[in-house]
């Protein structure tokens, strides 16, 4: 049997949690305190994945950009193809929180959505 | 003069969450003042997730979290007047701030509530040798740069110091396609929480280089390079341990300090450690009606905690200005022991406090296997076992205040780390 440490990354707790492997396949975990925590480490040994963050520009915003998530995890090695595509992307204020700015990024079926407001930017300039 | 019954000073997630809960709470006429050309304080900048999941159960981004306490002032009618610099509080709370459209005005607070946030260690006080070439930033000015104004400072970092926006700035620019070559941590161990080395380092294959400094910036006009050394148990290079980075971009995440220049200045009483405010059992500062909440009292690394804690100060706030809050009668004072830097609050009226008060602490080093101990004037009232504490993570108890009530004539409350 092959153990594996884990800090847990569901929350800034940061449990230590172990994951015990037996040909590929999760045998044991301890040391969660919660499901979350559980969860995370059932798929960090067979299939690690993250919540990508970054930024979108806008065009005609009182800002200049608008930051954005994925609306949930996608796997690990998919974060630079995502990376790219949230470069090429443009997206017209108003934004608001919410707004799916990508429907499906890197081939995931994952949302790539705004977690902020931008209002328009003011006529005067 | 314009009166209110609270003005609060800050509109961050402590000024936010305080303004929330003191209008639940019953009081008036509130107001928040933010110097920024937004609400959410340095929330916005922190665009990354992982917020909010003791508050929300949910995980949620900064802006996000920001988000969800500015709609919940804004259903309560809480004005907001933002781009709005407070300049002086006098210690009869009349604070005098300035904005664009009125210019300096003055307004009466019945009470008022510091919520200011804290800012960057400078890097003056860092005392690296050689030239100041362009590139060096904190990383915190990096943050903002790359997260609201969409600019990347530099390709080819190095990181100073382990603390929290460090790590996560060496995620970010990764991300954006920077090469991030190290991160140089002084001290033995990380400053920063151990799932954003998990998860910003170690995923990126960044390294990190404990008990090591910079020695040496190369670059007149622009930055070329740094050197690296490792440092002796007392914090000196050793010789014949440099190595050379070639680097355009050098991020210093080397710590927080409270902004307390308003609050000293109103003759708050400051505590040396923490930099921030003294306060009591109900976050009240020396100044009567006078309260702090958040990174302006002592520099957290969990928003939720600054929520919490927040809104316990502006409880606090609503029932003093409603005539609620008896006078503070004689004080126990909490005292960091051994192991402790400090304690928040540090001291505590029995006859105020709550039925279980949050005590919030930060030990000195890492211990493992610590038994972390509360004692009123020498009896244990307290303790609590860890697989392992640290520095870099804020730890609390819960102190009942029935175990201080059956001690007669308590002086002092000691909280420790007996073992490990
Ligand atoms: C640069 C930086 C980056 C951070 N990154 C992270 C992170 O990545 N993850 C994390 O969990 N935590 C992070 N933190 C910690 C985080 O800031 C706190 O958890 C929380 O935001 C503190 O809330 P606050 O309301 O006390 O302070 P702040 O969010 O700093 O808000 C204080 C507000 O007061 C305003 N203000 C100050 N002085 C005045 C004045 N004189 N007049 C009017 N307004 C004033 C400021 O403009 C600001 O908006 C970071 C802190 C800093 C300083
Ligand atoms: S197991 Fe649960 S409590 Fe522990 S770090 Fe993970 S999410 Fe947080």
């Amino acid at each position: 049997m092959e153990k594996r440490e884990l800090t847990c990354i569901g929350c800034p707790l940061g449990c230590l949690i172990t994951a015990a492997m037996e040909g590929g396949t999760v045998v044991e975990i301890t040391g969660y305190t919660c499901q979350r925590g559980r969860d995370y480490a059932a798929k960090e040994v067979t299939n690690p994945t993250r919540i990508v963050t970054s930024t979108v520009r806008v065009e005609g915003g009182a800002c200049p950009v608008v930051s954005v998530r994925t609306k949930a995890d996608i796997p690990k090695e998919k974060i630079f193809a995502c990376m790219k595509e949230i470069n090429a992307l443009v997206a017209a204020a108003p934004v608001k929180p919410g707004d799916i700015l990508l429907e499906d990024t890197a081939g995931t079926g994952v949302a790539v959505i705004a977690t902020k407001a931008v209002a328009k930017r003011p006529h005067s300039e | 003069m314009r009166a209110y019954d609270i003005v609060i000073v800050g509109g961050g997630p402590a000024g936010l969450a305080a303004a929330v809960a003191a209008k639940k709470a019953g009081a008036g006429d509130i107001l928040i003042l933010e110097r920024d050309r937004e609400m959410g304080g340095i929330l916005n900048q922190c665009i990354h997730n992982g917020f909010g999941l003791h508050t929300f159960q949910e995980e949620l981004t900064g802006p996000e979290y920001a988000g969800r306490f500015l709609a919940m002032a804004r259903q309560l009618g809480i004005p907001c007047e933002i781009d709005t610099m407070v300049l002086e509080i006098g210690s009869d709370k009349v604070v005098t701030a300035m904005n664009h459209k009125k210019g300096m005005f003055r307004i009466r607070a019945g009470a008022v509530i510091l919520a200011m946030g804290c800012r960057e260690r400078a890097r003056g006080a860092l005392q690296i040798p050689g030239y100041r070439p362009a590139g060096i930033f904190s990383a915190g000015t990096a943050q903002r740069l790359v997260n609201m104004e969409g600019y990347m400072p530099g390709r080819e970092v190095v990181i100073l110091g382990s603390g929290d926006i460090g790590l996560i700035m060496a995620r970010r620019m990764t991300l954006e396609g920077a090469k991030v070559k190290v991160v140089a941590e002084r001290l033995p161990y990380c400053g920063g929480l151990q799932r954003n080395v998990v998860q910003c380092l170690e995923d990126y294959g960044i390294p990190l280089k404990l008990c090591h400094t910079v020695v040496d910036i190369r670059g007149r006009e622009r930055l070329e390079g740094v050197t690296l050394a490792r440092v002796d148990e007392s914090g000196r290079p050793i010789p014949g341990t440099e190595e050379d980075y070639a680097c355009d971009t050098l991020l210093l995440s080397v710590g927080l300090i409270p902004e307390n220049e308003l609050s000293r200045s109103m003759g708050v009483e400051m505590d040396r450690i923490t930099a921030g405010p003294v306060v009591n059992e109900s976050l009240e500062t020396n100044i009567p009606g006078v309260f702090a909440c958040g990174n302006v009292l002592h520099v957290h690394d969990l928003v939720d905690y600054v929520s919490e804690e927040a809104a316990r100060a502006g409880e606090n706030a609503a029932r003093f200005v409603r005539g609620l809050l008896p006078e503070c009668e004689g004080a126990v004072s909490v005292v960091a022991g051994r192991g402790v830097r400090y304690c928040v609050p540090g001291r505590i009226d029995i006859t105020r406090m709550a039925e279980r008060l949050p005590v919030r602490f930060r030990v000195d080093r890492i211990y493992k296997e610590a038994l972390l101990t509360v004692r009123c004037d020498g009896k244990l009232v307290l303790h609590k076992r860890k697989k392992m504490i640290k520095p870099g993570e804020m730890e609390e108890i819960l102190l009942p205040r029935e175990k201080c009530l059956a001690q007669s004539g308590l002086r002092s409350i000691v909280i420790a780390v007996e073992e490990g």
